[in-house]
């Protein structure tokens, strides 16, 4: 492999990996904030003893997207020099903008929130968890919009041999940034619900602090239902914005090799990347392919065979990967359905096997959330900035293979650590379950 | 003002804070395997740092950023160029971070164990790396129009050496005057007494870098052409010398705001050195990364400057309140009585 191949490589397993944090720590300071403001409100110590619960396992998972974020920031300079010199004056910016705006915030208020407990008043430590929050929210809405600049570049003039920004109210408000944002977003908030609805299966199986898990659980399935719905509905109008913009990237995401007006939507589709077409479609529901690309269901679509194949995203990985993330999305919209119907009829204890595929169903949106960065990365090939610079182009001059191998090696064994001890905590905290002792802690706080 | 000159004003803020705020933690980091007597006096310097370590790191990544965002070649070069020496930095940071978060979670001698080591080499292979890093940045880095021609092992040179040590002795003696400000009885007294151990090294290491400055490099030509510009300097003298005389007078609190003043103006000494250079060339000074050469546009650099006139007050007040917050000494009785504590 050659440096470009290399370098993609570690961005992408960098990447994922840290993408495994940051989605829970998105979803569970929004639910931990909400509880503690439960408790701060009506005084209920069952959502004290919820805040603390949730709270550890969001501690654990925090401390390893803090520090699997660094990376990211490095590696556009180590690894991607020539990207980062001819985009850095417009990309550099939304980076910067969100250390200054988001990172201060959240590093210094987790800590306040943590050592806080006796130190100030009850509103004070509740609203230092809002800010965390809050401070992750911005962050992604910063970094989609930085990747919403490489999907679709805007406010920007190729000048003195590098793309200078001209408009920084273009890139604030480029409506593929904020679709990403929402999608993403909204797709974090599924994987806390999921995570909080698992926990609590686990533990109403066993029929384990049962009250504590039965309103945790409730809680978890109301945010999953509106998120799984969120998600779906954004997702669609992000598609929207995709088949406006990267023809190439949509036509790939849904094995459309000629160029048609009045698409139908196949629900099974075996592509044939060789022969350049599908070896079985079917059954078809006319025109909804349109209706989904361009919200009119006669619209012409491009295929792939109108782009040159040196200008296509490998067809593959693109295409199932977004299959698979549709069908998790409406699998877990169905799960969460479920999930509050059961829990307003507070029959959950009495569906052991919808709590046992609940408990097996945290994996389920981590894999829909990766599977859809497959679909943005990958489908925005051979760009690293979509129809301004290849993805060969960007890659660093001065570095060699023998240095990526090597930092590639390291960061898989590095990683392959923290996962493995991440995993060993979480489940090993969420099987402990609350702390019922809350004397000492309710002599802390004011 | 042009808004290069701002933004190499504020290149120079961002690495000075950084280095004064993580430094205390870094030297901590270091410090504690052989401060603490047991495992309840680790546990009280790891909880001295335990709220602000994670906010301090988020300079670095601010100097990072801001680097990018107003210097981008100077960022893409200076990164791919120390790809290695980065990328050991990085690891490290990241062993430090875990190791800090994760030591307490579970009562087992092993463990604690595991995480110590994580936080020791953590703290201190960060603060020699940021030391040599800046050593050669100052002596200049071997590039001109076809490349980088350094390796790793070049960077360890004798002048980079001598910068990683004085930045180890500066954040060890800072790092155990925070430890006594921090704390009471016997580990603020072993700490401040260490503080005083460390000082004559530092005070030779530092004069020796004073003294090699002027054969490695051309940080004096600035101060040359401009000498009221040596009060920056003289300054870093005096606080140097500061520490040394309230620590004497037995007055860590002071000798601690020294330190601060030390390392704030050692960092401005070698940055207004520099100027108007980010990293200048060792072969060719016709290749030298100026903030003109590698600035974004005029149009960037105002948006960036309204941005950080903005936040970067905010930041401040904010960091102001909680070190308010958290002023009060950690003691047995707090770390013991808090749950979430590390």
């Amino acid at each position: 492999m050659d440096t470009v191949a290399l370098s993609r490589l570690q961005f992408a397993l960098t990447s994922m990996f840290h993408w495994i944090f940051v989605p829970l720590t998105l979803g569970l300071s929004l639910l931990t904030a909400y509880m503690e403001t439960r408790y701060v409100r009506s005084g209920d110590e069952l959502y004290l003893r919820m805040t603390k619960f949730w709270g550890k396992l969001f501690l654990v998972n925090f401390a390893l997207g803090v520090v699997t974020g660094i990376t990211m920031e490095f590696q556009f300079g180590m690894n991607w020099a020539e990207y980062s010199k001819y985009v850095g004056d417009i990309f550099g910016a939304p980076l910067a903008i969100e250390a200054t705006m988001a990172f201060f915030l959240e590093s210094v208020f987790i800590g306040v929130w943590i050592f806080g407990w006796n130190k100030i008043s009850k509103k004070a430590h509740a609203l230092s968890i809002w800010l965390v929050a809050l401070a992750t929210n911005l962050s992604a809405l910063w970094i989609l919009l930085a990747n919403g600049w490489m999907q679709k570049p805007v406010g920007y003039v190729l000048r003195n041999g590098r793309a200078e920004m001209t408009d920084f109210w273009a890139l604030l408000t480029n409506p593929y940034g904020w679709l990403k944002f929402g999608h993403t977003l909204s797709s974090g908030y599924v994987v806390a619900a999921f995570f909080v609805m698992g926990v609590s299966a686990y533990h109403l199986l066993k029929k384990n602090q049962t009250e504590f898990f039965t309103r945790s659980f409730k809680i978890a399935a109301v945010f999953g239902l509106a998120s799984t719905i969120l998600v779906a509905t954004i997702g669609d109008f992000h598609a929207v914005e995709v088949a406006k913009t990267q023809p190439t990237k949509f036509a790939a995401m849904e094995a459309l090799w000629e160029t048609q007006k009045n698409v139908g939507y196949n629900l099974v589709i075996i592509p044939d990347t060789v022969k350049e077409c599908n070896t079985f479609e079917g059954p078809c529901v006319p025109g909804l392919l349109s209706y989904l690309a361009f919200h009119t269901a006669d619209a012409e679509i491009k295929g792939l065979k109108a782009f040159p194949k040196e200008e296509r995203p490998p067809v593959l990985p693109t295409f199932w990967s977004f299959r698979l993330m549709v069908l998790l999305g409406f699998a877990m919209m169905l799960l969460s359905l479920l999930a509050v119907i059961y829990s307003k009829r507070r029959t959950l204890e009495a569906h052991p096997l919808f709590l046992t595929l609940m408990l097996f169903s945290i994996p389920l949106p981590y894999i829909a959330g990766q599977l859809g960065w497959v679909v943005a990365e990958v489908g925005r090939q051979p760009w690293i900035v979509y129809g301004v610079l290849k993805t060969s182009a960007g890659v660093s001059q001065s570095i060699s293979t023998v240095q990526v191998y090597a930092s590639l090696l390291g960061f898989t064994v590095l990683y392959g650590a923290l996962g493995a001890i991440d995993i060993y905590l979480l489940s090993k905290f969420a099987k402990q379950g609350p702390d019922n002792d809350l004397s000492a802690l309710l002599k802390q706080t004011k | 003002m042009e808004f290069q000159i701002i933004w190499f004003i504020l290149w120079g803020v961002l690495w000075a804070v950084y280095f004064m705020l993580d430094g205390f933690v870094l030297g901590t980091g270091m410090l504690h395997p052989y401060l603490a007597r047991n495992d309840q006096d680790k546990k009280i310097l790891i909880n001295t740092v335990g709220p602000v370590w994670d906010g301090n790191e988020v300079w670095l990544l601010t100097a990072g950023g801001a680097t990018f965002a107003a210097f981008p070649k100077t960022y893409a070069l200076m990164f791919s160029y120390l790809y290695t020496a980065l990328l050991l930095l990085l690891f490290s940071l990241i062993i430090r971070g875990v190791s800090i978060e994760f030591r307490g979670k579970i009562n087992n001698d092993g463990w604690k164990k595991a995480w110590d080591m994580g936080i020791f080499i953590g703290s201190a292979l960060p603060a020699l790396l940021l030391g040599v890093a800046f050593g050669n940045i100052f002596s200049g880095l071997p590039m001109d129009a076809a490349g980088y021609h350094g390796s790793l092992l070049q960077l360890l040179n004798p002048y980079g050496l001598l910068t990683g040590a004085l930045f180890v002795l500066l954040f060890l003696t800072h790092g155990s005057l925070y430890v006594c400000v921090k704390t009471e009885g016997d580990l603020c007294d072993k700490s401040s007494a260490t503080a005083g151990k460390l000082w004559p090294a530092l005070l030779l290491v530092a004069v020796a870098f004073l003294v090699a400055t002027a054969f490695a490099t051309r940080l004096y030509d600035n101060y040359l052409t401009t000498m009221p510009l040596l009060v920056v300097p003289l300054l870093a003298v005096a606080a140097l010398i500061g520490i040394k005389v309230f620590l004497a007078k037995g007055k860590p609190l002071a000798a601690f705001a020294s330190s601060c003043v030390t390392i704030v103006m050692v960092v401005f000494t070698g940055v207004i050195g520099l100027f108007p250079n980010l990293i200048p060339s060792s072969l060719d000074p016709a290749h030298n990364l100026t903030i003109y050469n590698s600035s974004s546009s005029a149009y960037t650099l105002r948006i960036m400057t309204v941005v950080a006139l903005v936040f970067v007050p905010i930041v401040i007040a904010y960091k102001i309140w909680v070190y308010r917050v958290f002023r009060s000494r950690v003691t047995a009785d707090t770390v013991m009585k808090n749950e979430q504590a590390y």
